[in-house]
């Protein structure tokens, strides 16, 4: 194999490869890309065994061929070239090694047989849709926040992407939650989406996919199996297993007769909330909500440390309330509010209280309130 | 030379037997009157607490400990000659003893003896830091001029009153830290008092192996032996920095034990770092319903015993041992404390079932840490757990209901799995 490309385009190329690289790895093969050249195009292919991700970039084939190498380690290599440069990569086949050369620069690396590396089965794909970059990246990006890292609830690692009964007819479904809060995203459900069985998106490949993300223009191609998700651009093929198991029933814990409604300026809250949190516990990150005439009170009370008060201006128009939430809870919901106010509907201290922006309900959030 | 009888507390210049009394039970030592901290270790606690409680077993060697095929707890010094050692398991105990009597453990005996002993202490300082049940460091720095004695008296006292009032024996070291009152308190052992003065610290410590030190133990001897490092004299050899760099935080202190230097204070409040329980089970198992049962049994153990001292935890750790002893670990942390055993029995199953053991255990233990005081645990409840806030308060009635008419008024019917 013998190659130049542009600095830049492999750079990218690399970059996406090596994320998906486990840094810890007792297989040597999984920590190595799979670089393939043919025609007018090089790919690239990584893998954690989970999931697995197909760069192309276009390049100059001299001769073609394929060898892998360290991700990273190459990764490092290109990230350093001065920008601009032609990078040739040539596998030399006296030595076994893929020489890396832009400019004065010369590399040598250790390669490994390219047979060694385990490409991912392919699936049979139930489901085959295409969705623009902004509409997925809105659902995952608004969910991913309460995305569960407990172990001990596997099912709850992930994103649960599903089709679902709106108040509009049928729509694609974003739900993550960790028992604590949950977010639940909706979108228009696109065509061919339809009878799309429900999978949970794996956090780390939700992390992935945002890279593929970026760009407005961008029309995603998405697959779905019982087992796997695909989402492709032209040039990056992003495959995952999904999580197997089952997402918990959460239409049940979205409260539907909370009555008690505060509309706040979503940003002066955050940052109101965020203040009062810095006397708060390291641990505990207890704040006090007391709500009463179009009047808010948030206040945090640590006895190792001090007390702190704010008060806020807001519409609300029934009986006082005194309810506690987790800060980061809080700070963390508030944030996904961009353009109307944040509404929140209470039941009491002990229920799980519901936010939304505006009058929004594509975009619902529920978070359980802490005693304090 | 400062000297004291141990028997009738008469202090005296010199001699080999008390002119008073004439025993031969003295205490002498040049920095005897100048010497404040103190180790207390009780003399086979357990094993002494059951002979005081039953004089037949007086002279027979006596086991505490759980049935076949659990451990030694405590072993009486007679028990002790045959080479029963604490923390063997029973059935090398008894193949090496096979006369000694086997007494069950009764836990809440020794913590009210405890208490008494924790008592007495407290007439001479309120510096103690317990380590155990039936063991403490004292710091009396300060209390010679309230009591009208030294230390070394108060101290002999305290012993004398433990065996006159309550019938059971302590060994008691006297020096001038913590590290060497521990040592000193195990030299003369049972009934024993030893001091070990500022002037013979580095010549009483140079040729001790360094195992001596409290927290070298097999694995640290090993790593020291690899340094070249066997006794207390190779570790004088080491510049500090070379420790450092070779042990970390931990060469930084050899260094200074080496020395006979330890300023760590006696800690009142050491804060209690975990709570756990334990058990070995009479035949090795690897049935999920029983193993089920003990999870529930355990975690209300640990419940109970962290609600009695107010305190919550925020990790969750479970403990199988294999029938080949190989130990297995699962630890989990929570998003907030928790000190209700429902709470505490969800986690321990859940990383019962992630762990995927198959047994069989001859163990099973679960253990509550990161601790802090408890009106920070379970404060909330989780979504997808509706159930829990029932459960919580359904716990708090159980509470309720065994605080009033005995722990065993209610039980769930896990606990009898």
């Amino acid at each position: 194999m013998k190659i130049s490309i542009e600095r830049g385009t492999l750079l990218k190329a690399v970059g996406q490869a090596q994320s998906v690289v486990e840094r810890r790895n007792t297989i040597p093969i999984l920590a190595n890309v799979l670089i393939e050249a043919e025609g007018n195009q090089v790919s690239l292919r990584a893998t954690d065994l989970d999931i697995e991700v197909v760069d192309k970039a276009p390049a100059m084939v001299e001769r073609p061929g394929a060898t892998t190498v360290s991700a990273v380690m190459l990764h490092e290599i290109v990230r350093k070239l001065p920008d601009g440069a032609l990078v040739s990569l040539t596998e030399e086949a006296a030595t076994g090694r893929l020489t890396v050369a832009a400019g004065r620069s010369t590399f040598s690396l250790a390669t490994l047989p390219k047979e060694d590396f385990p490409v991912m089965a392919s699936s049979e794909y139930a489901t085959n849709f295409s969705a623009p970059a902004p509409v997925l990246r809105r659902l995952f990006d608004k969910a991913k926040f309460a995305i569960s890292t407990e172990e001990t609830r596997y099912y709850l690692n992930g994103v649960y992407m599903h089709v679902a009964q709106g108040e509009n007819g049928p729509v694609l479904r974003c739900v993550a939650t960790d028992g604590h809060r949950l977010a639940r995203i909706d979108a228009p459900l696109p065509s061919g989406a339809e009878g799309m069985p429900g999978v949970i998106v794996p956090r780390k490949t939700v992390g992935e996919l945002r890279k593929l993300l970026d760009d407005d223009e961008t029309q995603i191609a998405v697959s779905v199996s019982e087992t796997k998700v695909r989402f492709a651009t032209p040039n990056i093929v992003l495959t995952s297993k999904v999580i197997d198991g089952t997402f918990p029933d959460y239409s049940r814990v979205i409260p539907t007769g909370n009555t008690r409604r505060l509309e706040v300026d979503a940003t002066e809250f955050a940052k109101a909330v965020d203040r009062v949190a810095t006397v708060s516990s390291e641990r505990s990150r207890a704040v006090k909500l007391s709500l009463d005439e179009d009047r808010l009170v948030l206040s945090v009370n640590s006895p190792d440390s001090g007390a702190a008060e704010e008060e806020l201006a807001v519409a609300y128009s029934d009986d006082r309330l005194d309810i506690g939430f987790n800060a980061k809870y809080l700070l963390e919901i508030a944030s996904q509010v961009d353009r109307e106010n944040a509404v929140f509907l209470f039941n009491s201290a002990g229920d799980p209280t519901l936010m939304r922006e505006g009058n929004d309900t594509s975009a619902v959030y529920v978070v359980m309130p802490m005693r304090v | 030379m400062p000297s004291l009888c141990r028997d009738c507390l008469n202090p005296f210049d010199a001699g080999s037997r008390c002119p008073a009394c004439r025993s031969p039970r003295i205490l002498t030592h040049p920095e005897l009157d100048s010497l404040s901290i103190a180790h207390m270790d009780c003399d086979a606690f357990y094993a002494s607490v059951e002979k005081r409680d039953n004089p037949e077993l007086r002279d027979k060697p006596v086991i505490v400990g759980g049935g076949t095929r659990g451990v030694v707890s405590t072993c009486c010094y007679i028990a002790r000659i045959s080479g029963v050692r604490s923390a063997m398991p029973m059935f090398q105990a008894l193949k090496l003893c096979p006369e000694a009597v086997v007494v069950r453990p009764r836990m809440q005996v020794y913590v009210e003896v405890s208490r008494q002993v924790r008592a007495m202490m407290e007439v001479l300082t309120p510096a103690i830091q317990p380590l155990s049940l039936d063991e403490a460091f004292l710091d009396l720095s300060g209390t010679a001029r309230l009591h009208g004695a030294p230390p070394a008296v108060m101290l002999v006292r305290l012993l004398k009153r433990m065996e006159d009032e309550l019938g059971i024996t302590g060994s008691v070291g006297l020096s001038h830290n913590k590290f060497l009152a521990k040592i000193a308190s195990d030299l003369d052992k049972p009934r024993g008092f030893s001091v070990i003065g500022r002037a013979e610290t580095v010549q009483f410590l140079q040729n001790k192996p360094v195992r001596i030190i409290w927290g070298v133990g097999e694995a640290g001897q090993t790593a020291l032996a690899q340094a070249g490092i066997r006794t207390i004299a190779d570790l004088l050899r080491w510049d500090r920095r070379d420790l450092q760099a070779r042990f970390g935080s931990l060469g930084d202190r050899l260094w200074s034990l080496a020395r006979g230097e330890d300023n760590r204070p006696v800690n009142r409040d050491e804060k209690m770092k975990s709570i756990s329980s334990e058990t070995t089970f009479d035949e090795d198992t690897g049935d999920p319903d029983i193993l089920d049962g003990h999870l529930w049994r355990l975690s209300e153990k640990v419940s109970d015993r962290a609600k009695a001292k107010d305190l919550a935890g925020r990790t969750v750790t479970i403990k199988l041992k294999r029938a080949n002893f190989t130990l297995v670990t699962r630890r989990h942390s929570l998003g907030e404390p928790t000190q209700s055993a429902d709470r505490l029995y969800h986690e321990a199953r859940a990383l019962f079932d992630t762990a995927r053991e198959p047994g069989p255990f001859r163990l099973i233990g679960v253990g509550l840490s990161d601790l802090c005081p408890a009106d920070e645990a379970d404060r909330m409840t989780d979504l997808l757990d509706p159930g829990a806030a029932r459960r919580r308060k359904a716990e708090a009635a159980t509470d309720a209901i065994r605080a009033r008419f005995g722990r065993d008024a209610i039980i769930k019917g896990r606990a009898l799995r």
